[in-house]
């Protein structure tokens, strides 16, 4: 049984409520950090956790808090990201749903720790009745003297306000959603310079996902270094996954990332193995912008080890034949599921998603959506494999933002793991509106799964 | 007493300069000039903000700077980087960026209509320039292009949404040169263009200049649509007294008439001094300006055919080799032989010329 931080309550009853919450222990973290410890001194904590951003890439989050510039006389943000919009991702939105309080806590003590007195938080306009909650909660907080003016007498002032996006994906990009936050055009910035130095309305700003900054909680409760205890090497601490697919028990789970993936599918505290009694094909493990792993890559590494849901683990092998932690947007494929399709689907979504800001993403996006559409009716040729391998080729690394290499990697690695279903699917193109590839060999080097304790 | 200003070293394909700090590389590599310097689509150098958009101008960076001397991860826009003392970038040198800059034309080029024999930027299309200079042969795109609803926006001004490659140089244009920006780009992705909210015309004295600035044949002039080809016109500068802007501008003719006014432009192809509206559109008689004299168009423009302006004449090497001296026969061969003497005409001889011809006695004085 995995340790849970950030679940543990949950389940109570009525959680949702302030009163509740704060029965259960909530707050405390703000009572500590604002009479006990200095803004460094959470800073510093937070470094010692070593805990790393939950929104994808990864980066230590104490490390950005350090890095925001501090001149004289201008004021400093702390800005929210809840544009939780990667599909397959939903993590965030439980959390918020849920347990509200966690986040408005966990916003109160890291803008006391970063000296940001306007704290933002900017939700996907499709969590319309989140933002209800969390402004209830926010509320709440207010009237019970967390925000405000001279929060518990230490003179420091907050407010939190919800900023609701307008349903663009791009806008999680950090710098998109501080242009949009500023109420322009969704545009990713041009870095340097980081936001760190130069962010919303030009002063520094720091943006942290939704789970980071409801980990600071319990960072702040327990100490740096007890949480840096939890999980193993550089993956410390717990990280919440969505899993969704083909499995029975799809949800959003808390794990302490010393747990195997194959545990993680396949045992019943988790997603409770494949739905329907089929069989492992093939997994996203974090979200639809990391490369798709087939089974056999997925529960072992290339070097025969078991693979472990943490950040090291998944990456190991590197993007040949190895994946990323990502969001922790779980997604399973069952042998029944067809990958041309899938990326298909893909790469609609990330056409649809380009700002259209620089070249390569603007049209390439859009290109191998078409090829794929074509080779998903059976209308492909063989050299459209090459040609798109060639145009992802061209838009990974040469986009000024992310979104460009997330729109390349899942179409990369469709070709690389997968390449004969592609090649059947254009030698066969009337069977392959029938019926699907099926499982092929991705899974045959797999003993049978044996469902974990 | 003024402090000396520290300049960074940095190193462009191999040539070192050294520049101030805050510029950018590309402005480093068109200091060097020639091929050194990256192509730009999107990036003006007037233009506050423009830049990083169309990657044409991606570079490696081998090292960063001598302090801290590691490479680059990515290909970066030069446009839009630093340098550092002791960078050393990689442009026509690097495979990689030569590369990408392929795929970049590619995919600039894969909604292009390219209509170019009916486009009147033809001849000045920077997209034409940067398609011949670094893209690939052929297209692998087989499907349809991308298409736009027409959209009127005033008398003057022709916009052509299709050929538009949404450098944002017009939007930075009328944001920083006109009192109140009325375009700007709609929708996003590959649907996303250049239009006003709702079919407004662009009205403003310096709004013009969105033509100048418009690398692709998206935003032309209506007053010159279709009425001449750019290089079967002369180019010249002129100006005169205008009470809203310079009045120094380059004429367009073809004898005595005026077909068009644009703004002069610099080497890179920017436009040096803004003009207005009542210069481009509404002076088109010669009798209006004073005349300096023929534009100095880089030779391999077309605009130039046939009559080049920067052509370098071969020079007689030796006496700059010799420090201004000149050579000094050591045998002239006159002095030894009997042929070809220099009073011998070897045309006025019938037949072919023998050792008779050339005897001492037989030459007339």
């Amino acid at each position: 049984m995995g340790r849970k931080l950030l679940l543990e309550k949950a389940q109570v009853e009525g959680i949702r409520n302030y009163d509740v919450y704060r029965r259960e222990g909530g707050y405390r973290s703000v009572e500590k950090a604002f009479k006990e410890m200095s803004p460094d001194q959470i800073t510093d904590e937070v470094k010692k956790s070593g805990l790393r951003g939950r929104g994808g890439a990864g980066f230590p989050a104490g490390m950005k808090w350090s890095f925001i510039a501090k001149p004289e006389g201008v004021p400093r943000h702390l800005v929210c990201n809840a544009d939780e919009s990667e599909p397959g991702t939903f993590k965030d939105r439980f959390l918020m749903e849920f347990i509200p309080h966690l986040l408005i806590e966990g916003l109160i003590v890291s803008s006391y720790a970063l000296g940001s007195h306007l704290t933002y938080i900017y939700i996907r306009g499709e969590y319309s009745w989140i933002i209800d909650i969390l402004e209830t909660a926010i509320g709440e907080a207010k009237s019970n003297g967390w925000l405000g003016e001279n929060i518990l007498g230490t003179g420091f002032n907050l407010e939190i306000y919800i900023h609701r996006g307008a349903g663009a994906y791009i806008c999680g990009e950090e710098t998109a959603l501080l242009e949009s936050l500023e109420g322009k055009r969704g545009l990713p910035r041009i870095k340097p310079p980081f936001p760190a130095v130069k962010g919303v309305w030009d002063r520094p700003t720091v943006v942290n996902n939704v789970e980071t900054l409801a980990a600071v909680v319990p960072i702040i409760l327990m100490g740096g270094e007890e949480y840096a205890k939890i999980g193993v090497g550089k993956s410390t601490g717990t990280k919440l996954i969505s899993a969704c697919g083909n499995i029975n028990k799809p949800g959003v789970y808390e794990i302490d990332m010393t747990i195997s993936v194959e545990d993680f599918i396949y045992s019943d505290e988790y997603c409770g193995g494949i739905a329907n009694g089929k069989k492992l094909k093939a997994c996203i493990p974090g979200g639809s912008s990391v490369p798709i792993l087939p089974a056999n890559l997925l529960l072992k590494t290339a070097k025969g080890e078991k693979r472990i849901m943490n950040y090291e683990s998944l990456s190991d092998g590197g993007f040949a034949k190895g994946s990323m932690m990502g969001s922790g947007g779980f997604i399973v494929l069952d042998e029944d599921q067809c990958v041309v399709k899938h990326t298909y689907t893909l790469a609609r979504f990330y056409r649809h998603e380009s700002c259209g800001q620089c070249s390569p993403c603007r049209e390439g996006t859009g290109w191998m959506e078409k090829i794929l559409k074509n080779i998903e009716t059976g209308k492909g040729k063989m050299s459209d494999i090459d040609l798109l391998w060639d145009i992802q080729r061209r838009i990974e690394g040469n986009t000024i933002c992310p979104l460009g290499d997330a729109a390349a990697w899942p179409v990369a690695a469709a070709i690389r793991h997968f390449r004969d279903e592609f090649e059947w699917h254009i030698l066969n193109p009337e069977e392959s509106q029938i019926r699907n590839y099926g499982l092929a060999h991705y899974a045959d080097p797999l003993e049978p799964a044996v469902a974990a304790v | 007493m003024a402090e000396e200003k520290k300049l960074f070293k940095v190193t462009i394909d191999n040539i070192t300069i050294e520049v101030e700090p805050g510029t950018t590389i590309l402005n480093a590599a068109r200091k060097i000039g020639g091929e050194v310097a990256p192509p730009a689509m999107c990036y003006y150098s007037t233009l506050k903000g423009s830049g990083g958009k169309c990657r044409t101008c991606l570079v490696e960076v081998a090292a960063g700077s001598t302090a801290d001397p590691r490479p680059m991860p990515k290909l970066v826009a030069s446009c839009r980087t630093n340098v550092m003392d002791g960078m050393i970038v990689k442009n026509i040198t690097s495979e990689k960026a030569l590369d990408a800059r392929k795929g970049i034309v590619e995919f600039l080029l894969i909604n292009h209509p390219l209509d170019c024999p009916i486009c009147d930027q033809a001849g000045e299309c920077y997209l034409q320039d940067l398609s011949y200079e670094h893209g690939e042969e052929g297209t692998r795109y087989e499907f349809k292009r991308r298409t736009f609803e027409k959209h009127d926006i005033g008398p003057y001004i022709q916009l052509h949404m299709t050929r538009c490659i949404l450098c944002y140089r017009c939007v930075y244009v009328a944001d920083q040169l006109t009192q109140k920006r009325e375009h700007g780009i709609l929708d996003r992705g590959d649907q996303s263009e250049i239009a006003t909210y709702i079919h407004k015309a662009l009205e403003n004295d310096f709004i013009g200049n969105v033509i100048d600035v418009c690398p692709v044949g998206a935003l032309t002039d209506k007053t010159f649509r279709f009425k001449n080809r750019v290089w079967f016109l002369k180019p010249q500068d002129a100006h005169r007294d205008c009470p809203k802007c310079s009045g120094r501008v380059t004429l367009w003719n073809r004898g005595d008439e005026v077909f068009r006014v644009t703004a002069r432009k610099d080497q890179w192809g920017e436009v040096q001094e803004f003009i207005c509206n009542e210069c481009r559109f509404e002076k088109k008689k010669t009798a209006d300006w004073v005349i300096e004299g023929p534009t100095r168009i880089s030779r391999h423009s077309v605009i130039s055919q046939g009559h080049y302006v920067d052509t370098v004449e071969p020079r007689e090497t030796l006496p700059a080799v010799m420090g201004g001296r000149k050579p000094k026969l050591l045998m002239d061969i006159n002095n030894v032989s009997e042929v070809n003497r220099p009073g011998i005409d070897l045309s006025e001889i019938q037949g072919p010329a023998h050792s008779m011809d050339f005897d001492s006695e037989n030459i007339k004085p």
